[in-house]
């Protein structure tokens, strides 16, 4: 009867709200799925924080400061979403630490020149926006509403990104040199960023009769592909796929086989920076383990002078 | 190089440097809320920063802000000791930022008075900025100092060895007395007082205890500084360096 | 694992004069705190002139399955609204 009541709501369009009764796997898909999103946030501020020190103007300083700060807001509605269905952020946190959660995959990319911070603005970013666009219209009434702000402010993201690309790409030799090796190396895992072909994406099914997800990762990825081939052709970079074609009578563009071996083998732990991503995040957190016990103690002595 | 275009680079290169080290916190701090809270701070650092370099800039009429803050050496930074000195544990980047906050705090507000009109503005826009972030520190201070014996006793050993920093920021040397004489610059020398007050009534608040008086190291207005700062400006100044002829 | 911080819920008055809107939480393990917290997440764009925060667990919610109960009764009161009242043709102001 619930489930029936339930999926007639979903049918309709009509948002799931915390407290309405849901079936214990769309509570479990919607648990994974906004953690994992959560953590992508918060560890994708590593790649790009590598350069903070390092950016090359007051004014680039400030914005990529304001855009791994942007990330960390992020992760926090994302976080606050999760715990509407009952699980707290120190549990969320611990499943990351035991790596019994995951993030997504493209933050395990080491980012080696300054131009890795136009193609992450403009790939990755990009590449997540066309997501995060779609999953606004998610059934789950937090996590919806969490998009939607999240989107208003990441407007900006890919943008300074891929300013950042066009400014080296009509730049010295050196620079363009440099823009073309990060677009090189960031192309094929940005368009694995919206996860296995829908032949191999064994959860989909469920999510997408939920609502969880609107849209298929075949169809977003062609998404990006379609709107970010010409932007690379308009700033002069190429993009490192023979295969890519406009096909006439698809309106898209054609593209060629993506290496899931190297896919499978980031996502199982294998990256070249998974093992660091994490020991990040955990000395972070240990280290501020003191701070946050000072803090709980300060508090508990104050509640006890006021009462 | 003119009096007034030296004593904006000092404000400045201040500004700048510890802008740099709250920089340092992003994806470190000791909670996502508090990561925030350091990278706003440090983003009102650069601002402020950009805001005197863009006016030294005008003053020189040669060089760009960006070219002040990246194409010079150790010799030729002025900022504070203080601002320098690296983060350590959260405890010690909150005192360091608290000492900090006050003299500001004092500063600004004088400053703002300034007979430049230039000054005077970036002053008063600064001054909104600085007393959040003494807020911030203050209270960070009153938490950890009141907190456990553990948090207690890292913001003590951190006042303990940041206090020597301390001296420099009362400085007045020649220049800051001839501008002072034109009613342009602040006298230093006139708020220690006031930031003795402020400081030790948080200390008190926060259970800590003022450490004694101790030597002072001096050197920040003569471009003398400790060893931290050569490894700030090769991180902070690489690319600049790296590729003189590319525009970023 | 750690023990669970306080959640505070943040009501954000976006200009003089308009109500406070709910904006979302945020964590802190006090008052102060949560009001800094609140400031640094939600008003980085400046989205507002004054802040609210309440501790989570003061919030009283009504029950989904209570919501007819609670809400449809007055589905048929129309004499609450204006427009339910005939006026008099050519009577102005009213």
């Amino acid at each position: 009867m619930n489930e029936k009541y339930f999926q007639e709501r979903i049918d309709a369009e009509k948002k799931i709200e915390p407290k309405d009764w849901m079936p214990d796997d769309y509570r479990k898909h919607l648990i994974r799925q906004i953690s994992q999103h959560a953590h992508s946030e918060i560890i994708g501020m590593q790649p790009e924080g590598n350069w903070i020190t390092r950016a090359p103007s007051l004014r680039a300083k400030m914005i990529l400061l304001a855009k791994v700060q942007d990330e960390a807001g992020h992760g926090l509605y994302l976080y606050s979403a999760c715990e509407t269905l009952g699980i707290s952020r120190e549990k969320l946190v611990q499943q990351l630490h035991e790596g019994k959660a995951k993030y997504s995959s493209i933050f395990n990319y080491p980012t080696l020149s300054w131009a890795d911070m136009g193609a992450v603005g403009w790939l990755v970013d990009g590449a997540a926006i066309v997501n995060q666009v779609s999953l606004q219209r998610t059934s789950y009434g937090p996590y919806s509403r969490g998009m939607v702000k999240i989107c208003k402010e990441e407007s900006f993201h890919q943008r300074q990104g891929y300013e950042i690309m066009a400014e080296m790409a009509k730049g010295t030799a050196e620079q363009k040199a440099m823009a073309q090796d990060a677009l090189n190396r960031f192309w094929w895992p940005s368009i694995m960023m919206f996860g296995p072909q829908d032949s191999d994406s064994p959860r989909s099914g469920n999510a997408m009769k939920w609502k969880i997800k609107r849209q298929t990762n075949d169809a977003l990825r062609q998404d990006f592909i379609d709107k970010t081939v010409g932007q690379a052709e308009v700033i002069g970079l190429t993009i490192p796929d023979p295969d890519l074609k406009w096909n006439e009578e698809r309106q898209s563009y054609d593209f060629g086989e993506m290496d899931w071996e190297e896919f499978w083998s980031v996502v199982n732990g294998n990256g070249p920076c998974n093992k660091q991503r994490l020991a990040h995040h955990k000395k972070a957190y240990d280290q501020g383990k003191w701070v946050r016990d000072a803090a709980k103690a300060y508090a508990k002595k104050q509640e006890l002078v006021a009462n | 190089m003119s009096s007034l275009f030296t004593y904006t680079l000092r404000i400045a290169d201040s500004s700048l440097i510890l802008g740099q080290r709250m920089s340092e916190w992003c994806s470190n701090g000791p909670t996502l809320e508090e990561d925030i809270a350091m990278s706003n701070i440090s983003l009102d650092m650069f601002g402020q920063a950009n805001g005197f370099y863009q006016y030294a800039a005008q003053l020189d009429g040669t060089k760009s802000a960006d070219e002040l803050a990246f194409r010079r050496n150790e010799r030729e930074f002025f900022n504070h000791q203080l601002v320098e000195q690296e983060n350590g544990n959260f405890g010690t980047t909150m005192v360091r930022n608290f000492l900090h906050d006050v003299f500001n705090f004092l500063f600004y507000t004088e400053l703002s008075k300034s007979k430049d009109e230039t000054l005077s503005a970036l002053a008063s826009k600064s001054l909104k900025e600085v007393k959040y972030h003494l807020r911030h520190s203050s209270n960070w201070l009153i938490r950890l100092g009141g907190g456990t014996e553990e948090s207690n006793t890292k913001v003590q050993d951190a006042l303990e060895e940041l206090w020597m920093y301390t001296g420099e920021l009362f400085e007045m040397d020649n220049l800051d007395t001839e501008l002072l004489n034109n009613g342009i610059a602040v006298d230093n020398s006139a708020l220690k007082l006031e930031w003795d007050i402020m400081v030790n009534k948080t200390l008190v608040k926060a259970k800590l205890t003022r450490p004694e008086e101790v030597y002072m190291a001096t050197g920040g207005k003569k471009g003398l500084h400790t060893e931290c700062l050569g490894f700030i400006l090769s991180e902070m100044q690489f690319l600049q360096r790296a590729y003189p002829d590319a525009k970023w | 694992m750690e023990e669970n911080v306080t959640v505070w819920e943040v009501f954000i008055q976006s200009k003089n004069g308009l109500a406070h809107k709910h904006a979302g939480n945020v964590h802190a393990s006090d008052k102060v705190m949560a009001l800094d917290n609140a400031r640094e997440l939600y008003t980085r764009r400046n989205e507002g002139s004054c802040i609210w925060v309440v501790k989570s667990e003061y919030i009283v919610s009504s029950e989904t399955e209570d919501s007819e109960a609670f809400f449809d009764p007055s589905n048929d009161k129309m004499y609450r609204h204006p427009t339910f009242y005939t006026m008099p043709e050519g009577s102005k102001h009213i």
